[in-house]
């Protein structure tokens, strides 16, 4: 399997194949299982979960209204404190900032904190193009990398993966990279977390350059939060020299006071903690005397699709996404079809409404991610910042059948309508027609009744698919209005 | 045109689509949750925090001022430390009935000399009862942060009740956001394989906690 997402078939084919994997079934099922609980019972905890969601949401949302003027104010605070910003329109100039900086260090290798910015920008690939080696240090994405995979979760991307598999890359693959598997290596989860300690060890104690994303930026302060749970985030965060953290530009929160709602919410919907192991927070760099952590702070801040996003009035709530991953644990498209049928380093029910904005809906897979979903709504329950991922499905289907205007780079251009959705089409101009002459709507559902043995149980063409997982319905031997007028609205009490 | 001027002015197109709500931040996020959960006794407060460390695998102690040199240096007896890493101000006091050996970190001292050491001693900045949490702001008392991060037992020291708080949102009151921090909830783990936890990744993987007081 390649390790990227270029090229991917559409959600309906990958996920065909994905439900009959039933190794990858049965891991998933168990893996959303056993979180969903733990999620629940975490969240019980919180007397005041509503207010926290709802605070949330607005502090989100209120930063996005006015993220000019917040980004201005953080880019003044990190300067302050000691760091550097960058500005990078797009991946591809993201990925050269950060190879230049990488290059400016003499340093070949560089150690990473697992982050969903520098996954979607494709930067591993970007900088061995650049002959600069980047290791990966959280386990699940040591074992992606390590198995030559792909993501397929926001917070464990080897959820795909069980213990014998995970057992069975180590052995095989890590000699290749450094230190290699222990021997006799058995697939028991703490053996298994110990071969990584020891494994990435030797690389952390060397290593002259950080990469990280954050999970927050706090405008006023300058201050850069990390949440994590095996310490690699801290190794990253603090032996190296150098440090360069690739921001989306969405992960801005005014104050330092807002964090006291995000450090709440974000442990207990993502790892059904009340607090993950570890929280690091820096605010650019200490002086030299007290030396503490790299001593050279870039923060590069990323657009890549974000402001198309920001553009789009209904789409624009996915940028209040903390990416706590509660949304795909629930989701029982996500649970059968499995983070890799997504086609995007963002998986689930938020990655569905957030690749085709932040990538366009022009492809084949992005058109396609708005119908992964069967808008059951239990993503929106669970999310801690009030997404309406149904909403914003619903909205992105229109986009994809009817076109329209959208921004794409910056520049307003006007989508054509998505292949495919022809028969879609025609059947609301239909409906539209009939709805709005009921002389003729009335005809059409009398010669529908009179006719009503006679109709197919499945439909033919284009409708063939629709109805190769539903009933069609059967139509009443009496049109309704009719029946209506027939009994004066029931009150005969004829039938 | 530079990227900063290109993202800042896609900012402003996008949002260009109707008049802005210009509610000042102040009002704009009711802050309607709550600044602890419950109401508990300074005694039962420090009693969740004991029950909270303890929960995600965090080794409890508690003394008084008077026994706190024997117990830390039981502690590293029994664990057979025979080197100790030391912020500079450490209480010289809480180490005075240990045998193992004192190493300084200094500026210069690579990652891989910190790796040889067996333990640290560490105060802490402030501790969260409700989250089982103990917060280091690399005060001179619990120095540079690789100290508690690279070697595998870490004995940290809360003076109870004053160091002790409730909540989250009472934790960040106290804290200095231009100071370094670390927040740490037992020791290191993972929910990486099948979304189960285990403890003992990379950090320390024994913590130890000392409530003083």
């Amino acid at each position: 399997m390649s390790g990227t997402f270029v090229g991917m078939p559409a959600f309906p084919k990958a996920a065909h194949e994905a439900v009959h994997d039933q190794t990858l079934r049965g891991n998933l099922r168990h893996a959303t299982h056993t979180i969903r609980a733990k999620r629940a019972k975490a969240v019980a905890e919180v007397s005041d979960w509503a207010a926290l969601r709802e605070a949330g949401k607005l502090i989100k949302d209120h930063t996005l209204r006015h993220l000019d003027r917040y980004l201005v104010q953080l880019e003044e605070s990190v300067t302050a404190a000691g760091g550097t910003v960058h500005w990078a329109a797009d991946a591809v100039e993201a990925n050269r900032i950060v190879a230049d900086l990488v290059k400016a260090t003499g340093e070949s290798e560089v150690v990473k904190v697992k982050s969903m910015a520098t996954q979607e920008i494709g930067l591993n690939e970007a900088l061995e193009a650049e002959g600069i080696r980047a290791y990966e240090t959280d386990l699940a994405e040591l074992i992606v990398q390590l198995g030559k995979d792909r993501p397929s979760h926001i917070l464990v991307p080897a959820i795909h993966r069980n213990r014998g598999e995970i057992r069975d890359i180590f052995r095989k693959e890590m000699s290749e990279w450094g230190r290699p598997a222990p021997e006799g290596l058995t697939d028991t989860p703490a053996e298994l977390a110990e071969a990584a300690r020891l494994h990435l060890r030797e690389k952390f104690l060397r290593a002259k350059v950080g990469i990280s994303g954050a999970n927050f930026m706090v405008a006023e302060t300058g201050t850069m939060v990390v949440v994590e749970s095996e310490g690699n985030g801290r190794m990253c965060l603090t032996l190296p020299e150098t440090l360069i953290s690739v921001v989306g530009i969405e992960k801005i929160v005014p104050t330092w006071q807002d964090l006291e709602v995000f450090l709440q919410t974000l442990p207990r919907s993502s790892t059904a903690e009340r607090m993950n192991p570890y929280t690091s927070m820096w605010t650019g760099t200490t002086d030299s005397e007290t030396a503490d952590g790299p001593q050279n702070f870039h923060l590069v801040l990323l657009d890549n699709g974000r402001t198309d996003t920001l553009a789009d009035e209904v789409g624009r709530q996915a940028l209040r996404c903390i990416r706590c991953s509660a949304c795909l644990n629930v989701c029982p498209v996500y649970e059968r079809a499995g983070g890799h049928a997504y086609g995007s380093v963002y998986p689930g029910p938020i990655g569905a409404i957030l690749s085709p904005q932040l990538r366009g809906v022009t492809s084949e897979i992005d058109a396609s991610l708005p119908y992964a979903s069967s808008l059951c709504g239990a993503c929106y329950e669970v999310c801690p910042v009030a997404i309406d991922i149904p909403e914003v499905l619903v909205h992105l289907r229109e986009r994809v059948v009817e076109g329209g205007q959208v921004t794409a780079q910056g520049n307003k251009v006007v989508l054509k309508p998505a292949k495919g959705h022809a028969a879609e089409r025609a059947a609301m101009r239909a409906a539209r027609w009939a709805f709005s002459r009921p002389g003729a709507l009335r005809a059409g559902q009398r010669l529908a009744s009179r006719t009503r043995r006679l109709h197919p149980r499945s439909l033919p063409g284009p409708g063939k698919a629709w109805s190769g997982t539903r009933d069609l319905p059967t139509v009443p031997k009496e049109p309704f209005r009719d029946w209506w007028q027939r009994t004066n609205g029931g009150k005969d009490g004829g039938k | 045109m530079s990227s900063r001027e290109r993202i800042l002015g896609r900012v402003r197109r996008a949002l260009g689509d109707g008049p802005r709500d210009d509610t000042p931040y102040e009002q704009a996020v009711p802050r309607d949750y709550l600044r602890e959960h419950g109401t508990r006794s300074v005694a039962e407060t420090v009693d969740l925090l004991a029950e909270n460390l303890a929960d995600y695998r965090a080794i409890v102690h508690r003394c008084t001022a008077a026994d706190l040199a024997a117990t830390i240096a039981g502690m590293l007896a029994a664990r057979g430390a025979k080197t100790v890493l030391v912020p500079p101000g450490l209480e010289p006091e809480w180490l005075s009935a240990t045998a193992a050996e004192r190493i300084a970190d200094r500026p210069e001292s690579t990652p891989h000399e910190l790796d040889g050491v067996d333990s640290v001693v560490t105060a802490c900045a402030v501790a969260v009862a409700e989250t089982g949490t103990i917060v280091l702001d690399g005060s001179a008392d619990q120095g540079r942060r690789r100290i508690t991060l690279v070697p595998d037992h870490h004995i940290c020291v809360v003076r109870v009740p004053e160091q002790v708080v409730s909540s989250v949102p009472q934790a960040l009151e106290r804290l200095d956001p231009t100071r370094p921090l670390t927040w740490i909830s037992g020791p290191s783990a993972t929910s990486d394989i099948e979304l189960d936890r285990v403890e003992g990744v990379h950090g320390p993987r024994t913590l130890e906690v000392v409530l003083v007081g």
